[in-house]
């Protein structure tokens, strides 16, 4: 009698409890949800390229995207990396190979060529002519309004490696960050818009 | 009092005068209006999907010959 009363009782706290654990289990999978879903209000892009007119088009969306006050992150890798380094000469204690990815991909944002039309850099002289003349903005002006704008750059820290770029050759700049793929996957998991250039 | 502005943003090409109006626009107190003059012939398009995107009022668009002149009230 005694036990038929406990386990009677324990039946109905379990009825009143288990209702409850599984409320609570819901709601924390909807909140982890709400906050994975992705944000319109973001954007992501891989800047995977370095010549000047891809550039241009990356951080025109980029700082475009920020006046509309979007929040942009920028992942550069490949070329986009060695794309982004001052002009200059190279740091020491770099082995031969790198050293020579350096030559072969000298920094310089003046320097970056145009993908059609380059014509042995005459295509790009005529190209940034027109530019100033027509009142576009050049590449290291945008990278200031990016700057400006809070748009955050992040760095492939394997690219970096692979071509023997070290970060003090990198143009300077606030919001930057190094890191690997899981660190863009996770912030265009979160982003509403993902662009590869 | 809510004030209304003119700005000049003649000669700048895309993406400057959306950039540009977004830093008047922070500048602005809420009911605020501002005027400005763009000659960029993207920025009558541009500056109602800009409206649409940070919820700020257009209250109109005007294109005089080469020149857009456009009036945006700052929301909130």
């Amino acid at each position: 009698m005694n036990n038929l009363a406990t386990s009677m009782n324990d039946a109905t706290t379990n009825n009143m409890v288990l209702p409850m654990q599984d409320i609570v289990a819901r709601l924390e999978r909807l909140e982890k949800q709400q906050s994975d879903s992705p944000d319109s209000n973001a954007l992501s892009m891989v800047v995977f390229s370095g010549e000047l007119d891809k550039l241009l088009a990356a951080f025109i969306i980029a700082t475009g995207a920020a006046a509309c006050g979007m929040r942009v992150s920028m992942f550069f890798t490949f070329w986009g990396t060695a794309a982004i380094k001052k002009d200059g000469p190279q740091v020491s204690g770099k082995s031969m190979v790198e050293r020579m990815f350096g030559w072969m991909l000298p920094g310089g944002l003046h320097k970056r060529k145009l993908t059609r039309m380059n014509m042995a850099g005459v295509g790009r002289r005529m190209m940034v002519r027109e530019m100033k003349k027509k009142g576009t903005p050049d590449l290291p002006s945008l990278i200031e309004i990016a700057k400006e704008t809070d748009v955050e750059i992040r760095v492939c820290e394997m690219s970096m490696s692979l071509m023997g770029i070290r970060k003090e050759e990198l143009i300077d700049y606030t919001d930057m960050t190094f890191c690997g793929v899981a660190s863009f996957v996770e912030s265009a998991s979160k982003s509403g818009t993902t662009l590869f250039i | 009092m809510a004030e209304d502005t003119m700005y000049d943003l003649i000669g700048l090409k895309c993406p400057m005068p959306i950039v540009k109006l977004n830093k008047i626009m922070k500048t602005l107190a809420v009911n605020d209006e501002c005027t400005v003059t763009v000659d960029d012939p993207a920025f009558t398009p541009d500056v109602k999907a800009w409206c649409n995107k940070t919820g700020h009022t257009l209250l109109s668009c005007v294109v005089k010959a080469d020149t857009i002149v456009v009036k945006i009230r700052k929301q909130a």
